[in-house]
């Protein structure tokens, strides 16, 4: 156990430096005029770029340049905005709202994923079984694009059963409408695999094993079948957890909740280049991190796991 | 497993005893199963006509989607103009006609450069193994370290810095080609592994196969279903990527039309026009399912398991 | 609690239950299987008698139908796509087939239990092997978690898992596969069974662990006078163990009897040719005996006799007719219209 997790914390670390390397890469390398590359399409006056330029430390080489953005990232040094705000504190005014916006969404997602999956499972071809498949597969296709702004116009406009905005204390009901926009992203997956996994786990010989023990129905099911079928559904979820950071943008934009989506989305408007690559950086790290907890908790949920 | 599957999947079709039994290969199953599927007909339907609004928008309109006449401001249906006007007082039906064009090439392409980057990287990972392999699968996983959407902003506000860029599209197919491949990559790098330990292949080597013959002519057809059917649902979310970062500013811009365009100009007026809103969203949609549907629908006809 | 003289007493009030009936008697079982591609007929009219303390081999092919039956008695069938079509099965005189699921599940693992073929993945991998163990105390006796596990240690011991104690805690993934075959004795003979049903249970070993799994086997059963149902294709396996061998061929037991008749004097055509299969060093340097033919589709089972395509004994009846079971002798039947042919009398 102890050997795995010190494996994934240095594939973290390695996949750490890479992922911010190529975020770092993405905006700044091989350019002819990096300095123009950071304040988008404005113009610049000399004294601007002679600041930038020392701010930057442009005058060194890419990978310097590059150390210098990391141990900034590492001592929470995220810079300062083109608006002049400091980029960490942007983010910490951001950030509450982004959290429980999201924590909402997944529970509201794996909720309707695990049970629709589970009656699904073992009620395969059922009228329930098709109807859920039917509808996953409409949520699946449709895109956050299409699915945030007709949601907001017909359940917040006009049937006017949520409000179409959420500020930045927003209560819980507030929030249900962009949580549940945001939960589409990732319930019909989950759901699929749910029902995938518990169908499969239902032929499994440890079931008919588990039956001629002579153990009622129900707790061949809950206890048996269910605890194997969740091992891949809740490592999908702490994976769909970097999914719905990324989705964040879109649905915190179109019900204008002033979150690290709503602010990244302003940055990207306004080209300001150091806050984009801040902010952006700052929800990679968290996905990774997020990523070696799932990890680890498969090891938990798995015995096989642990003693790789 | 217990006899119990083994009877329930195992019946006519395999036994060469049973007199009424056609022993049939897989993919002649597969498109069995695939032809009485109405999802995939119903997906190819739409795929269909939406390419062919790609290709011969005239067919469907003989309006121009750059033809705006600020007067005609949310006016309602009217002659040719069968959705309305939107906020610039051009046509909705005409764009949407004519945004089904940059939708499938931008889609197209980017599935392309991805599939060729992923049919390289998976190929070499699988077949190669080894430190390759190793080196290959830490790139993927840095890769994935980003999540794909703020990647594709951070790449695709580089790319379309650059001059020369009017439209868009090279910068928004280049980002979803060059963040796509990953999953396409790993998931042909397990098919390549499982074919490559196959005992045909052993066989062939044996007999004196080079690399070359093995890769193309025993590994990669076995290899190549699951991957296509990567790359169909991977052109269905390209698509839905696409209309994305168009949406956020970052795709398409200029004088392209694009579904993600519209929908973002709409969102600002949705109180008064919902056309402009809802007309583009159900094509983007319909687009989109088709894809995925497809993919599932084939995917599933292969998949021996769901039998 | 009151949990050993409780269900044991249920069980006991079963209406029709007669202390001195025969353990278990299958009689003319028929189970069909449902698909999409068609009915395959799993078990066509198989049937077999069962005393304590008594061993009884069901000996066939792959897909003869004899897990099914197996699976049939117990009741663990998968309905659909499985459906019992007809028959009886009687425990002590209680047709368990009429029973209630309620009343049903009573006699699961507290009367007739099951092992099966693959230990690994016949036990839950997420689960420790004492949990499994424990549970059966805890659900069907409704003993407390300390004493369930106390419980469990002894099983593990009574099947000869050294450090019985340490190992309660491990994953079925850490026992080797020998050890977990045990594991799988244990949980099915931890509730006293009468009958136990082992489907295939050293096929997935090697040679000098089956052996030990088997010895285990016999001295478990002697001790307890339970009866023994072995399920094999094995033949080898079964003459050393055996008491009686039923032959099953396309869902039916086409042969019965005694372990040394079978192997002196087999009464069937396919016995015959099953006994004429097995290598021999003596005949080294020949060609094998092979039985021609394949066994056939259960969907599709020839008619008459279902071997007669593959019997060299085979005559125009055999294709027209279903032979009857023929008494040669008590104990000793045989389904075959020329069976003083077969017999050499």
């Amino acid at each position: 156990m102890f050997r795995f997790i010190v494996r994934r914390l240095l594939q973290m670390v390695l996949t750490f430096f890479g992922a911010t390397f190529v975020v770092y890469a993405l905006m700044f390398a091989v350019q002819d005029d990096p300095i123009q590359a950071l304040v988008g399409e404005r113009p610049i006056t000399d004294s601007q770029r002679a600041a930038l330029t020392e701010r930057y430390h442009l005058n060194e080489s890419f990978f310097k340049q590059y150390w210098y953005y990391v141990k900034g990232l590492l001592t929470g040094d995220l810079g300062t905005s083109l608006t002049g705000r400091k980029i960490s504190d942007m983010l910490a005014g951001a950030w509450p709202v982004t959290l429980r916006l999201t924590l909402l969404a997944i529970i509201m997602a794996a909720t309707i994923a695990i049970v629709a999956g589970v009656i699904s499972g073992i009620r395969r071809g059922s009228l329930f079984d098709n109807a859920t498949l039917f509808g996953t597969l409409i949520v699946l296709a449709m895109p956050i694009v299409v699915l945030a702004p007709l949601a907001q116009l017909i359940f917040g406009i006009k049937l006017g059963w949520f409000p179409p905005t959420a500020g930045k204390n927003a209560t819980l009901y507030e929030l249900l409408l962009p949580a549940a926009v945001l939960a589409s992203l990732v319930v019909a997956t989950e759901l699929r695999v749910t029902r995938a996994s518990v169908a499969e786990n239902l032929r499994a010989d440890y079931v008919r094993t588990a039956r001629a023990k002579g153990l009622t129905r129900n707790r061949v099911i809950g206890v048996h079948v269910l605890r194997n079928s969740l091992i891949p559904v809740i490592t999908l979820i702490g994976v769909d957890i970097g999914a719905l950071m990324s989705g964040a943008i879109v649905t915190e934009k179109v019900f204008n909740i002033p979150g690290v989506g709503f602010n990244l989305f302003r940055g990207i408007r306004t080209e300001d280049g150091p806050l984009v690559v801040g902010f952006v950086s700052v929800l990679v790290i968290v996905f990774l991190v997020v990523n070696l907890l799932v990890d680890l908790l498969y090891a938990v949920l798995d015995p096989r796991i642990r003693y790789e | 497993m217990s006899d119990l599957n083994a009877l329930a999947a195992e019946t006519p079709t395999r036994p060469p005893a049973a007199p009424s039994g056609k022993s049939r290969s897989l993919a002649a199953d597969a498109w069995h199963d695939l032809r009485r599927s109405k999802i995939f007909w119903a997906a190819l339907a739409i795929i269909v006509v939406v390419l062919l609004m790609a290709i011969w928008p005239s067919l469907f309109t003989s309006a121009d989607p750059h033809d705006c006449v600020l007067s005609r401001q949310h006016k309602g249906a009217s002659g040719g103009a069968i959705f309305g006007y939107d906020f610039q007082g051009c046509d909705v039906y005409a764009k949407t006609v004519y945004g089904a064009r940059y939708s499938i090439v931008v889609g197209v392409f980017s599935v392309l450069i991805a599939g060729v980057i992923g049919l390289t990287v998976g190929l070499s990972a699988g077949y190669f193994g080894g430190w390759l392999d190793a080196l290959l699968s830490r790139f993927v996983d840095v890769m994935l370290g980003v999540p794909f959407l703020l990647g594709a902003i951070v790449l695709g506000k580089r790319l379309s810095a650059d001059p020369g860029n009017s439209n868009g599209v090279l910068a928004v197919t280049l980002t979803l080609g060059i963040l796509g491949w990953t999953t396409a990559a790993r998931v042909l790098r397990s098919s390549v592994i499982t074919a490559k330990n196959q005992d045909y292949v052993a066989a062939a080597r044996m007999l004196g196969a080079g690399s070359g013959r093995l890769i193309f002519r025993h590994i990669l057809p076995n290899a190549m279903a699951p991957y296509i059917v990567v790359l169909t649902i991977l052109l269905g979310i390209n698509i839905a990527s696409e209309a994305t970062l168009s949406f956020l500013g970052v795709g398409l811009k200029g004088d392209a039309v694009s579904w993600g365009i519209s929908i973002s100009e709409a969102t600002g007026y949705v109180r008064v026009a919902p056309g402009p809103l809802i007309w583009p969203s159900v094509f983007l949609a319909a687009t989109v399912l088709a894809f995925i549907m497809l993919g599932d629908a084939v995917r599933d006809a292969f998949d021996p398991k769901l039998r | 609690m009151t949990g050993v003289t409780d269900i044991k007493a249920q069980i006991d009030a079963l209406p029709g239950l007669d202390p001195r009936a025969p353990l278990l008697h299958v009689e003319d079982l028929h189970v069909e299987f449902r698909t999409r591609d068609g009915v395959a007929k799993a078990v066509n009219g198989a049937g077999f008698h069962l005393s304590a303390g008594e061993t009884l081999a069901l000996l066939g092919e792959s897909g003869c139908g004899k897990s099914v039956t197996a699976q049939a008695v117990m009741g663990i069938l998968d309905t659909p796509p499985a459906h019992i079509t007809g028959g009886r099965v009687l425990y002590r005189g209680v047709d368990l087939l009429r029973l209630a699921e309620e009343d049903r599940r009573k006699v699961r693992a507290n009367r007739i239990a099951m092992i099966f073929q693959d230990a690994l993945s016949a036990l839950n991998p997420v689960y420790s092997v004492g949990f499994q163990l424990a549970e059966l105390f805890r659900k069907q006796r409704g003993l407390s978690r300390k004493d369930a596990k106390q419980r469990a240690i002894e099983s593990l011991d009574q099947v000869r898992i050294p450090a019985a104690r340490q190992r309660i805690d491990d994953y079925p993934h850490q026992f080797s596969g020998g050890m977990r075959q045990r594991v799988m004795i244990a949980m099915a003979l931890a509730l006293d069974p009468e009958v136990l049903i082992a489907d295939e249970p050293t096929t997935a070993l090697d040679v000098t662990v089956q052996a030990q799994i088997m010895g285990l086997l016999a001295e478990l059963q002697h001790q307890r006078t339970m009866g023994l149902i072995l399920i094999t294709h094995d033949m080898g396996v079964v003459a050393d163990v055996a008491d009686r061998i039923s032959v099953m061929y396309a869902g039916k037991v086409v042969e019965e009897a005694p372990v040394y008749d079978i192997y002196a004097h087999p009464a069937h055509p396919y016995t015959q040719a099953l006994l004429a299969s097995i290598p021999r060093l003596d005949l080294k340097g020949q060609q094998l005996n092979v039985i021609r033919g394949l066994p056939p589709a259960l969907t599709d089972i020839p008619s008459g006799c279902a071997f007669h395509p593959r019997c060299g004994y085979a005559r125009e009846i055999c294709r027209q007719e279903q032979p009857p079971a023929y008494r040669i002798a008590p104990h000793r039947e045989s389904r075959c219209h020329f069976i003083r042919e077969v017999l050499g009398v």
